[in-house]
């Protein structure tokens, strides 16, 4: 089982990565828009990541699922239904 | 600071140009495009300038130009745009030029003429060549059923003989033939001494006339005509307006001279050609291939003066610019000032001060290629006029720059918000446009553009449509990439899912649960979740619960609109604050920008953080005070929070406020953003007052010169009350700023509630978009992805190009227009109504590139 905080470093890493290091790395004579889009890309995509990650981090509700869906779901994400049925969708 | 952050500094500078120097040194400058000159006699009528003579003889130039560049065009010559531009030539080299141009058109027309000669003499030897051939083929089944007729006429006869009128009831037709041609041949043949010959003549007819001809001659000729025709079937040029028009070959065949004159009125009321026909057919091979040598030698002639054309074209097509250059010149010439001893042109021009070198530089050189000994003199001047806005672009920045500028032009040294659009606008975009297909399709259209972007600018079309998308490829690019990202977060690719990491959701029913219900909803409390969120962006099993899909997505989408929509709020305030450092306007800082700062953090900043603070305390699997049920609603919180009023008494079980203390902060947050709003109404306005009366003290007591105190006093009260100016004036003044403080403090107050619901179109577009993505699919793909057999393929190939012209026409064109025009406005209003001024005007440097590219108008308006 991989600890739960594995994705968000990561991602926070990558984000990281391109918003305060590559600034770093920019040259030419756009030197400074350089580095001002690349922080911007970093900040705007990460606080989308993070506003995604944590809207789903305490669900207070669960997806509403049709008859249909829950055995479509079973086939075909692996999670089969206890005591087996065949499984026909309709 | 770079570039683009803020437009370049400029100064206002004075040019003293030598008489003889002065038209190479504009020539230099026009190539360097980097000099916007004023008009310095603005009075004076256009035709009353020193150089009207000039601009008039390139007028005339122009337009014989013009007319070579109709020919050119007519001819379908490539213009050969090789990029370069030929410097401008001197002006002595102009009469050399006119003289040119004047050979050059003389020799065109007198071209033209000989060409169409030519071609009248070709067409009339195509025809006659197809007179020959076609006829040849006449004549050459005539003569069989000449010697048929013949006999079969003398058989007539005979029989007529024998069975009197018993066959009266003959073909008509067939016997009337029969006697027209073959009793004549039959009588020619039996008496060759008799003079009753059968005439012909032989031409050519447009095609379209040909039936009427046909009925007119059997009219006028009572049917004692015969006709044969035959089409010609690859079209001919019509010499005189090169049209290709369709024409038949006719002869026609009469007895008698009467006749003759009858069908010859015929032909040429019908506009035919007739051509001479020899008759015997030893004669008609002899001019046949007379015909075909003349051809051969029509063909090498025309050939040559088409090359001859041609190259008197193509010589023509380089001065197009040349002309321009110069006319461009004399017009700049024209506004300048005449020296008192006439040796000097003065000059005043706008000038990048990084640039100054540069234009010295090209100076130097313009004086060298004149010959001139005396150098040109570049002052700069002081002024308190507004100097020009001028950002620096490249053709990454160019598009994003101009959707500043159609906004406004930056005030002159203003902070310019160009560079963080670069991101900011794709970004917000793809909030709206959040889909993974969508954003791919937008990007490679993109990608095309920037891949093909020589070949796709050289060939300039006058298409609007078309240009608006090819200026604006990169940011169609940065859009679709944009939405690639958002799409992937939204989990969203043509309104299905992607399963790339496995759904945290898992479905633990048992069988007899499934089918006994309809319904069935997972529960976050149980083994249903995993207990940690999908890793990257949403997790597909909402993309699949059809039933509360949207009730999720609408409570996420709108909170992050509104967290998105407070930061780049606040980023716009913060942005305020270079330009009122940079001004070094102190009041502003401290009386404008921390409380306007203060405000919408302890408001709506706070409002963002409470949703935060919601995501991470109530969960589904806490016990009551933080569980699902508790969780109260933010929009409700934050509307108590405003009026003050005390929450409703929770359930059973639960408090009413999400954390401790969260009253007290919220009293303390409500009356500091409340005591921001006296300062940025009366801070400035008191601060002026206070200014002005120590300025005024120091007026009466001490010696120091009324200008200077007047001056710092400007300076710092944006007014300008010029010591001991009385009184009256100054009330005035105040009042206006005490009024202006008033409507930009109500304006920033109320502005920031409804900017920030502003940003909910953000998720309004964005719900609109997902639904419209989905119900194509459920409507459309669906009904061809459900077929079997074969037919379900021919279906699906049929329903599939369905929803792919709708997707692409409504889903990316049209939503994309639309959350285009949407971010545009959050941008102009919400995100530059916080710093941006927009009041400067543009800088238009005299460059030649722009007045060729532009069609030779040079803007000579520009100073205005």
């Amino acid at each position: 089982m991989v600890s739960p905080w594995l994705a968000p470093i990561i991602i926070t890493a990558i984000w990281g990565f391109i918003g305060i290091i590559c600034p770093f790395f920019a040259r030419g004579p756009n030197k400074g828009v350089t580095q001002c889009c690349l922080m911007l890309v970093a900040s705007t995509c990460w606080l989308f990541w993070l506003c995604c990650y944590m809207t789903q981090m305490n669900p207070l509700i669960g997806p509403k699922l049709t008859r249909n869906e829950i055995l479509i779901i079973a086939r075909e994400w692996g999670n089969p239904i206890k005591d087996q049925i065949d499984i026909t969708y309709y | 600071m770079g570039s683009l952050f803020r437009s370049e500094e400029m100064t206002l500078c004075q040019l003293f140009l030598q008489s003889e120097a002065a038209y190479a040194c504009v020539s230099e400058l026009g190539e360097l495009g980097l000099v916007q000159f004023r008009d310095l006699n603005p009075d004076v009528n256009v035709f009353q300038r020193k150089f009207v003579n000039e601009v008039r003889r390139c007028d005339e130039m122009e337009r014989k130009l013009r007319y070579l560049e109709k020919e050119i065009k007519k001819d379908g010559i490539p213009m050969l745009d090789t990029g370069e531009s030929p410097e401008a030539p001197q002006p002595r080299e102009m009469i050399d030029l006119e003289a040119t141009f004047e050979k050059l058109e003389n020799e065109l027309r007198e071209v033209n003429q000989n060409a169409e000669a030519l071609k009248r003499n070709f067409l009339e030897l195509t025809e006659l060549k197809h007179i020959l051939r076609k006829t040849q083929v006449f004549f050459d089944e005539t003569v069989p059923t000449v010697s048929y007729n013949t006999s079969s006429s003398t058989a007539t006869f005979k029989s007529r003989w024998r069975y009197g009128r018993r066959q009266m009831a003959d073909n008509q037709n067939e016997d009337e033939q029969a006697q027209l041609l073959g009793e004549e041949a039959g009588v020619r043949a039996s008496q060759p001494g008799q003079n009753l010959k059968l005439g012909f003549v032989a031409g050519v007819i447009l095609r379209e006339r040909l039936a009427a001809f046909e009925r007119m001659l059997w009219r006028a000729c009572r049917g004692n005509v015969f006709l044969r025709q035959a089409m010609i079937e690859s079209p001919l040029e019509d010499p005189s307006n090169g049209d290709q028009v369709y024409k038949s070959v006719f002869i026609i065949f009469f007895q008698g001279d009467q006749l003759k004159t009858r069908v010859k009125k015929i032909c040429e009321g019908f506009r035919a050609t007739l051509y001479p026909c020899p008759e015997a057919p030893a004669d008609r091979r002899e001019m046949a291939m007379g015909v075909m040598t003349r051809i051969e030698d029509l063909n090498t002639v025309l050939g040559q003066t088409q090359d001859h054309r041609h190259r008197v074209l193509v010589a023509a097509a380089k001065n197009l610019k040349i002309v321009r250059k110069i006319k461009a010149i004399y017009h700049t010439l024209n506004l300048f000032n005449l020296d008192v001893t006439q040796k000097c042109l003065i000059a005043e021009c706008w000038v990048p001060v990084l640039d100054i070198e540069t234009i010295q530089l090209a100076l130097r050189r313009g004086t060298e290629r004149s010959g001139s000994s005396v150098p040109p003199i570049l002052n700069r001047m002081q002024t308190f006029e507004n100097p020009p806005t001028y950002n620096r672009t490249n053709k990454f920045t160019k598009a994003f720059q101009a959707l500043i500028d159609a906004y406004g032009v930056a005030s002159y040294r203003e902070m310019n918000p160009a560079p963080y659009t670069i991101i900011t606008f794709p970004f917000l975009f793809a909030v709206m446009f959040g889909d993974l297909g969508h954003g791919t399709l937008m990007a490679l259209f993109g990608l095309w553009m920037i891949r093909k972007e020589k070949g796709l600018a050289a060939q300039k079309t006058t298409n609007e449509i078309w240009n608006i998308f090819f200026g604006g490829r990169y940011i169609i690019f940065l859009m679709g990439v944009f939405s690639m990202y958002t799409g992937l977060i939204y989990n969203d690719i043509f309104s299905k899912s992607l399963n790339i990491f496995g759904s945290h959701w898992h479905v633990n029913y048992n069988k007899t649960t499934v089918l006994n219900n309809k319904h069935l909803q997972l529960n976050p409390s149980t083994v249903d979740y995993e207990g940690e969120p999908y890793p990257f962006g949403m997790d597909p099993i909402w993309q699949v619960a059809t039933a509360n899909k949207i009730i999720f997505q609408n409570s996420y989408k709108m909170k992050i609109s509104i967290i998105l929509g407070v930061i780049h709020m606040i980023f716009g305030v913060s942005l305020s604050l270079h330009n009122h450092t940079y001004f070094k306007n102190r009041n502003a800082v401290l009386y404008e920008f921390i409380p306007q700062l203060v405000f919408l953090v302890m408001m709506f900043f706070y409002l963002a953080l409470l949703m935060f603070i919601k995501w991470n305390r109530y969960a589904a699997t806490n016990s009551p005070p933080y569980s699902a049920g508790c969780a109260p609603s933010i929009l409700i919180t934050f509307i108590d929070m405003v009026l003050g009023n005390t929450p409703k008494t929770p359930l059973e079980g639960c408090e009413s406020y999400m954390y401790a203390g969260q009253s007290l902060f919220q009293s303390l947050f409500r009356f500091i953003a409340l005591c921001c709003i006296p300062v940025m109404l009366l801070g400035k306005p008191l601060k002026i007052i206070q200014a002005r009366r120590q300025a005024n003290r120091q007026n009466l007591t001490g010696a120091t010169s009324d200008a200077e105190v007047g001056m710092t006093n400007g300076t710092a009260g944006g007014g300008a009350g010029h010591g001991g100016g009385g009184d009256n004036h100054e009330e005035e003044e105040l009042s206006e700023i005490c009024i202006h403080q008033g409507i930009h403090t109500i304006e920033f107050v109320l502005g920031s509630v409804s900017h920030t619901a502003s940003y909910l179109r953000l998720w309004a577009l964005s719900l609109a978009h997902a639904q419209l993505a989905e119900v194509l699919w459920n409507m459309v793909l669906s009904i061809g992805l459900r077929q079997e057999g074969w037919t379900g393929g021919i279906m699906l190939t049929i329903v599939f190009a369905f929803w792919a012209i709708l997707t692409i026409g409504i889903l990316v064109l049209m939503e994309g227009l639309s959350a285009f025009l949407h971010t545009l406005r959050l941008h102009w209003v919400e995100f530059q109504s916080k710093f941006y001024k927009g009041t400067g005007y543009a800088f238009q440097p005299f460059a030649f590139d722009q007045i060729i590219e532009n069609g030779g108008t040079p803007a000579v308006e520009g100073a205005e």
